[in-house]
């Protein structure tokens, strides 16, 4: 019997309503039973949790570990290594992937490759249409026995509406979601940044908020009329929120994730961090503006989207934070602004960057935490009859997945240490303040500070 | 005749934002004019004057520059602004070499940071970069030792462009302050207009923006330009040309990209010529004497009427000239020694 006992840590488990100090006992890659001065069994190993948050591990929903297809971005072995870095015990893979996850063949190779090279679970995600071109279905049927948890055409939208129609109303079958990229292309058209005064002081083509609006509304709309699920990836933008704050009080079957970078930053990072610190609204450009490593889609928006995203977060209309983690070489960011990939490597930013947010007192640890795990828990045991339905949870027989954290930890990022391929964030330099210490998946330690 | 670029903080509207793109108290890149201060404007108007006697001598030479070599990498089609830059440099005496798109490796794929890293290889002391993508010059300005003057970046700014601009009107005017300077055109993609803006602003311009709202930012029509922190608070926008031409000192048209039809921005030129173009008629809403500007190369006939752009109070010829005179001053600014004595 293989014993571990996470000792002393204030133990935070939101699905149960618990916040108290603590240990935890996992015997078998299970959780044996929170209690208080626990002896450590005899050949056990300890984790000494005195001062940190101690909470079922995270779960990521919206992650692209780049395998096959792009290892030089990413690879499974080391987007999985970032993860537990992150603190996250279950990643979803987004499907665009080459060749992309629209057949079995590429979801069992990425579950097989998890299984051998992964330091955390994986989950793939399917493709809504063959080749995420938009144009027909993918082979929905047996990517849902292959063990997708949905689909997505993430990166792009389902632009054409009766596809989506087909999309949500075929997926229903199989109980799994559409997730969506909510993008009006005819109106982001080859816009790179939010709308608005960064936009017109750099030059750079914007991307008005009506574009993710007007298909978040659409897709909202689609869903009421098939009754299928829908989650709607990466909101950012106030109009968004709002539409599915009045979809789930009409009680429609729609849930949202929103990331970190959109929670926490505005596009002022796009102006970059001279010497450390992030030029003020309207200082002049410096050569370190044009910062690539800002650049992603949905754009980083402006200061009212932020904190009415923070707003929908702590009120539960943003069911899940999930990274949207999308490393890329460092030859894809090494160009203009115009012609870098979009995308920010954020598994191992994520906590660091959501804590502000405790911080600031805009939401509470214990919410916080929620929709770190019980939320996208839920998701998921919704989704697939194969996911445990303790997961997200420290309760008795739940696998043994937990995050040990320190939430006033405060480190300095450095992208150079992390395990993901993807350097690629804006907050290089940036001091954060929450910090995992310690992830623990199936009663492994997957990463110990 | 000795100018030294600078004037620091003193009228508070450089901070330390723009630390980078000066070293030791000394301007290394010509990025935009959002950074340059009064006092270094009114210093690069005096230095051109100066240039510009040099350009009138017998012997268009001075040793300014001799040993500095200047690079010019054109990304986009330009005449006058490439022929420009390289007669400034011929002029002071340094070394020019043109790097273009066709013709070089970059017509093989290469990257800009790779092109860059070999011209500056090659000891470049100062890079002029057009490039149709905003923010192609900082990327090299932030990467490179060489200093780096934009000619041009996307939509973003052509401060050259701006800073000639000025120095015409400044020619004519003898100040810049009070000006009523309209600006006509396609303000959502034209970094000449951006850069003015900058500029005039700054230089105590009352600025007004003219155009069809498709075409404006639209952060100028939500009320932003109300906020008395915004570093353009006060700057008038305008749909119909007749208020904007009203009481105008300058009147600066900007050229009409012919796709904004295509992209729905404007019906048709037909519609735009007759709604905003610059015509001798409409000109007689301006105040007597105002001059009439263009950036180049024109549409004539759609937002400049040919009988206007080469008419009595057009200077836009003029513009030309004193765009080789107003690069020799920012060469020398960025790359002399010396101070340079006319």
């Amino acid at each position: 019997m293989r014993k571990l006992l996470i000792k002393g840590g204030r133990v935070i488990d939101p699905g149960r309503g618990v916040d108290r100090v603590a240990d935890v006992l996992v015997t078998d890659g299970v959780v044996r039973g929170l209690g208080s001065g626990i002896d450590p069994p005899e050949g056990s190993a300890v984790i000494d949790a005195a001062g940190m948050v101690v909470c079922p591990g995270f779960i990521d929903l919206h992650c692209h570990l780049r395998e096959p297809g792009f290892e030089y971005k990413e690879t499974i072995s080391t987007g999985t290594l970032a993860a537990a870095r992150g603190g996250f015990t279950t990643v979803c893979a987004m499907p665009n992937t080459s060749p992309a996850m629209d057949t079995r063949a590429t979801v069992d190779f990425v579950t097989r490759t998890a299984k051998e090279q992964g330091s955390v679970r994986v989950l793939s995600i399917g493709c809504v249409t063959r080749g995420s071109m938009g144009k027909e279905l993918a082979e929905m049927g047996e990517l849902a026995e292959a063990g997708v948890i949905g689909f997505s055409d993430d990166g792009l939208p389902v632009s054409d509406s009766n596809l989506m129609r087909q999309a949500l109303t075929y997926a229903s079958a199989h109980g799994l979601p559409i997730i969506d990229h909510c993008e009006a292309t005819g109106l982001s058209r080859d816009g790179v940044v939010s709308e608005g005064w960064v936009a017109n002081h750099t030059g750079l083509r914007s991307v008005p908020r009506s574009a993710e609006d007007v298909m978040a509304a659409r897709d909202i709309s689609l869903a009421e009329l098939t009754g299928g699920r829908l989650h709607i990836a990466h909101v950012s933008t106030a109009g968004a929120v709002r539409a599915v704050r009045d979809a789930k009080a009409r009680g429609l079957n729609v849930t949202c994730e929103a990331t970190p970078h959109h929670l926490t930053l505005t596009d002022r990072a796009v102006l970059g961090r001279h010497g450390g610190a992030a030029p003020g609204e309207f200082d002049p450009l410096t050569p370190a503006a044009y910062d690539t490593n800002s650049k992603v889609n949905p754009p980083l928006r402006g200061a009212e989207d932020v904190d009415e995203l923070v707003r929908a977060l702590a009120e539960g209309v943003v069911d899940v934070i999930a990274t949207d983690h999308a490393p890329h070489g460092a030859v894809d960011k090494l160009c203009t602004f115009d012609e870098a990939a979009f995308g920010i490597s954020g598994l191992e930013t994520a906590l660091g960057s959501v804590t502000s947010l405790v911080h600031a007192g805009k939401i509470g640890l214990s919410s916080l935490i929620e929709r770190l795990t019980v939320g996208p828990a839920r998701f998921l045991i919704d989704s697939s009859a194969a996911v445990d339905h303790r997961i997200g949870t420290l309760q008795d027989g739940a696998p043994a997945d937990v995050t040990v954290f320190d939430p006033g930890a405060e480190w300095v990022v450095d992208p150079s240490e992390f395990a993901s391929k993807g350097k690629n964030t804006p907050l290089d330099g940036a001091t954060l303040r929450g910090r995992v210490t310690a992830t623990v998946v199936g009663g492994e330690v997957r990463y110990a500070l | 005749m000795s100018v030294e670029t600078g004037g620091g903080p003193a009228d508070g509207v450089v901070s330390e934002g723009s630390a980078g793109v000066r070293a030791a108290g000394r301007r290394r890149h010509v990025l935009d004019l959002d950074d340059f201060t009064r006092d270094e404007i009114a210093a690069v108007i005096d230095k051109t004057r100066a240039m510009k006697e040099v350009l009138h001598r017998d012997i268009k030479k001075a040793p300014a520059l001799r040993g500095k070599t200047i690079v010019t990498m054109f990304y986009e089609p330009s005449t006058r602004t490439r022929v420009s830059f390289e007669q400034a440099g011929k002029v002071l005496s340094a070394d020019v070499i043109n790097v273009t798109g066709g013709g070089s490796s970059v017509e093989k794929g290469e990257s800009l940071y790779n092109t860059a890293l070999t011209i500056q290889a090659m000891s470049a002391d100062v890079i002029v970069i057009r490039h149709p993508h905003s923010g192609a010059p900082h990327f090299l300005a932030s990467r490179l030792g060489s200093s780096i003057i934009n000619a041009g970046d996307g939509s973003h700014a052509h401060p050259t462009q701006a800073l000639l601009d000025l120095f015409t009107i400044h020619s004519h005017t003898g100040s810049i302050e009070g000006l009523r300077v309209v600006i006509v055109g396609d303000l959502l993609h034209s970094r000449v207009a951006r850069s003015n803006m900058w500029g005039l602003v700054r230089m105590g311009a009352r600025v007004a923006l003219c155009a069809p709202p498709t075409l404006i930012p639209s952060d100028f029509r939500d009320g932003s330009l109300r906020r008395p922190c915004h570093p353009f608070a006060g700057v008038e926008v305008e749909t119909s040309i007749e208020r904007a031409l009203e009481g105008a000192d300058v009147v600066m048209a900007l050229r009409l990209q012919l796709e904004r039809q295509r992209a729905g921005h404007i019906p048709s030129l037909r519609e735009y010529s007759r709604t905003y173009g610059i015509s001798g008629s409409r000109l007689k809403l301006a105040r007597p004497g105002a001059l009439v500007m263009h950036p180049g190369p024109m549409n004539e006939g759609v937002e400049i009427e040919p009988d206007v752009a080469h008419g009595a109070r057009s200077v836009i010829e003029e513009q030309v000239t004193n765009g080789v005179a107003l690069r020799m001053a920012l060469l020398h600014s960025l790359a002399a020694q010396d101070r340079f004595e006319a």
